[in-house]
This record gives C-alpha cells, structure tokens and sequence, in this order.
C-alpha cells in the first residue's frame, strides 16, 4: 500500500494534474453538449459528482468480490442505477432543467471519466481514497464545464448565469451558442491549457 | 407512401441533418481518437453502425414489448399475478437505463466475437477500440431516442421496428461520414505548421468545428423535403402531417443551446 496514492494526494490530483477533460480528455460529450449555458453546465456538474461519488464508494465496498472480466458490466450497471436515480430526481425537482438536459443525463453512463475513476482508483483502494478522489475528479470536471460554459455564454448571449454582463449593444455571437462554438471553445481551451503548461515546465527546467 | 416519406426523412435527419457526431456530441471519443487515417476510421464507423442497429433492434423490441405501460410481454407475466387492469398499467421505463446498457454491452460482446473469427486483421487493426464501442455515447444515444418516440403518451405515434431501424442505422452511416471526412482532413493536417500548442487534439476540435458549421447547412433540408413530397395541402391535412416540425429534434428546440 506504500506507493499507492493517498486520499488527499488522489484529491489534489484530479482538480488540475489530472484534470478529466484537459488532461485525460475524457468525458468530452456532456462538456460540448450542455455548455451552452452556466445553469445546465452546473446541473450536469452535480449529476456527475453525486454518480461518480456514488458509483466510486459502492465500487470500493464490493472491490473484494469483483470478478476481473465482468468488471466492466458491473461498473455500467452500478452507473446505470444512479444515473436512473438522478434523472428520476431531476425529472422530479427540476422539470425544465430535466427537459433541457435531455438525453444527456442518461448518457453520464457511458461517461468514460466514471468508468476511468471505478477502474484506476475504485476497484484498487479503500473507501475514504475513492471519495476522495471522485470529490477531486468532480471538481475538476465542474471547472472544466464552467470554463467552456463561462467563454460560451459570455460570447454568445452576453451573459452569465442568465444575468447580462455585457452591455446590450452586445450582438451575441450565435455561433457561440450553436455547436460549432462548443468545438471552437474547447478546442482554443486545450491549446492554452497545453501553452501555459509548456511554459510552467519550461520555468522549471 | 407516407410511411416511405417518414422513414425517408428520419434517415436524412439522422444522417446528416442532425448528424450524431456534429451536431448531438455523441461518439466523439472514438471521433477524436481513431480518425487518424481513413482505413481505421472506415472500419470503426462500420463496426459502430453495426452494433448501433443491432441495440437498437434489442432496445426497440424490449421498450415496445416489456417496458412501456400496457406493453404485451409484462402484461402477459404480470397476469399471473395480478388483476388485468392492474397487470396492464405496469410501468417498467425506469428500468430503461440498466436494460439499454446492458443490451449494448452484450451486442458489443458479441460483434467482438464475431469480428475476431472472421476478420483477425481487422480485430488486431481496432485493438482496444472494439471493447470501446460499449462506452460509446452514439449507440445508447441512439437507443434514448428510440425510446423517446416509442414511449409517448399516444400509442399510433409510436415508432415502429421501420423507423427504429432507419434511425439506427443511418445514425450510424452519419457517423461514418463525419468520421471518415475527419480523418482525411487530419491526414492532410499532418503536413501544415500548425501552432505548437493546438497540435493534437486541440486542432482537431477546431476542425470539428468548421465541419459541424459546413452540416449546419443542411438545416431545414427536411422540412423542405417533406413539403416537396408531400403531394398537396388537403393531402397534408388528410393524412394529419405536420408539416415543419423536424422528424428528430423536438427536445432539442427546447435545448438551452438553441435557446440561446
């Protein structure tokens, strides 16, 4: 157990060295789809953290008895129930946030970043790590979501949160909010995460 | 006839209109990380629409005859133990999820199989994508749409196995398309200075994004279409069609991407 990551260093790991969608570039569908607003981007933030939370500490509690080659079914499965908890409760609590949604809330099941946390970190390590690191994975799948939801909403309606924060004369670039925008935002994103990571390591050396 | 333009208009939509990968964000996994030459991307589409017609044929028989309320299978289980009224009313589509995955994960199972028997050089060409295709989001998403037109609230608007089909499977060919024309872009990319930090994935994001501006241009194809051959109005109000609604996108007019 000596080399293995502790829960506060699996935490730190997954808000930004190993941030899922800069770094791992996982989990890309919900990221373009639902960015188009900060409102929707955040909702599917909190799916995601309560079934990868979940997902991850019952993963770790059944570790003992995972038979290796039906692993991965038992991961979708156990992904599968929570989603259909979420979705229940958003189609319950939030109804037009649920509308909006859409079929992207069923889809977190496929989302490879809780597949990739049950495999590296759920199905190995205890109880406390795997919390931790699906909290730290969550944040940073959040910040990720809010980065690309901030640029898109800013530039496509001028505002954010659904407040107007640019003045009215502001034509709001369309395109921002059609899906071309979400490619255009994540990939000029990626470019300036891969920029300023060169230049860190660069400072160092 | 009108069933022929139906089925006509939903592949149009799915193929190109409302293309899975351009224009829904599904399957952009395998988008970004198998489009590096045409071949390989050929041969990932192919297998993706496979397995896409396949879960759909599973989802669309299960949803029709197990899920939905009233449907045949449960009604007929449920009889045993039961009063008729009640047997009838069992509403199984919160189980919908598990059941969806678990028919995907089992059709991928099962093309794998098939794959490494009778075409060894293709399975060791797709290595870890084939096992992939299960999480791909394009084939439950196809599966999510089927069951949104088959669980409404009228049964006579219910989808059949036609439609279902022609959704699956040019689904899947719109995949194709996009992946194929990505992957000969990228193969030219490789030849152009592009900036150091946008190479990789960074670039091919931004390309994405041109080519899912270049499919917004067939917006609205299908309406058009639909008026075209749709023989007159009184025909039109005959046969009770509406006219400018798009066959695949009621939920995503109330997107709050479009919404925008």
């Amino acid at each position: 157990m000596a080399d293995e990551p502790t829960p506060l260093e699996r935490f730190i790991q997954g808000i930004i060295p190993e941030n899922p969608v800069y770094r791992q570039l996982l989990g890309m569908c919900p990221v373009l789809a639902v960015t188009g607003n900060m409102k929707a981007a955040m909702t599917m933030a909190g799916a995601v953290t309560f079934v990868l939370l979940s997902a991850n500490v019952v993963i770790s509690l059944i570790r003992g008895i995972l038979k290796p080659h039906l692993r991965i079914v038992v991961f979708t499965l156990t992904i599968a129930t929570f989603v259909t908890i979420v979705d229940r409760f958003l189609a319950a609590y939030m109804y037009s946030m649920s509308k909006t949604l859409g079929p992207y809330i069923p889809l977190i099941i496929v989302n490879c970043v809780i597949i990739c946390r049950c495999e590296v970190c759920a199905s190995k390590q205890g109880v406390i790590t795997a919390a931790a690191d699906a909290l730290g994975q969550s944040i940073g799948y959040g910040l990720a979501l809010a980065s690309i939801a901030t640029v898109r909403e800013i530039l496509g309606a001028g505002s954010f949160f659904g407040i107007q924060v640019l003045p009215a004369a502001w034509p709001g670039w369309l395109i921002m909010a059609l899906p071309p925008g979400a490619f255009f935002t994540l990939g000029m994103l990626l470019g300036l995460v891969n920029l300023i990571t060169a230049k860190l390591n660069k400072e160092k050396s | 006839m009108t069933y022929l333009v139906d089925i006509f208009l939903i592949a149009i939509s799915a193929a190109l209109i409302n293309n899975f990968v351009l224009y829904y964000f599904v399957g952009i996994c395998p988008f970004v990380g198998v489009s590096r030459n045409v071949d390989m991307a050929f041969g990932m589409g192919c297998a993706v629409t496979f397995v896409i017609t396949i879960a759909a044929f599973i989802s669309w028989a299960v949803t029709t005859f197990v899920l939905i309320p009233g449907a045949p299978l449960t009604a007929w289980i449920g009889g045993f133990f039961l009063p008729a009224e009640q047997a009838s009313a069992i509403d199984l589509t919160v189980l919908s999820y598990v059941v969806y995955i678990f028919a995907i994960a089992s059709s991928v199972q099962f093309v794998e199989m098939y794959v490494r028997k009778f075409f060894p050089d293709l399975y060791k060409a797709f290595g870890v994508y084939l096992p992939l295709i299960t999480t791909n989001c394009a084939i439950l998403f196809a599966c999510l749409t089927i069951m949104s037109h088959v669980a409404v609230d009228n049964p006579s608007d219910a989808w059949d196995l036609g439609r279902a089909l022609a959704l699956a499977i040019f689904g899947g060919i719109g995949f194709t398309i996009a992946i194929v024309i990505m992957a000969g872009i990228r193969e030219d990319l490789d030849f152009c200075d592009v900036p150091k930090p946008l190479q990789g994935v960074a670039i091919t994001l931004v390309v994405a994004g041109i080519l899912a501006m270049a499919f917004m241009g067939f917006n609205g194809v299908d309406s058009g279409l639909r008026k075209a051959l749709t023989p007159s109005v009184q025909t039109k109000a005959a046969l009770n069609i509406d006219g400018d609604k798009p066959v695949l996108a009621e939920w995503s007019v109330k997107n709050g991407v479009e919404k925008l």
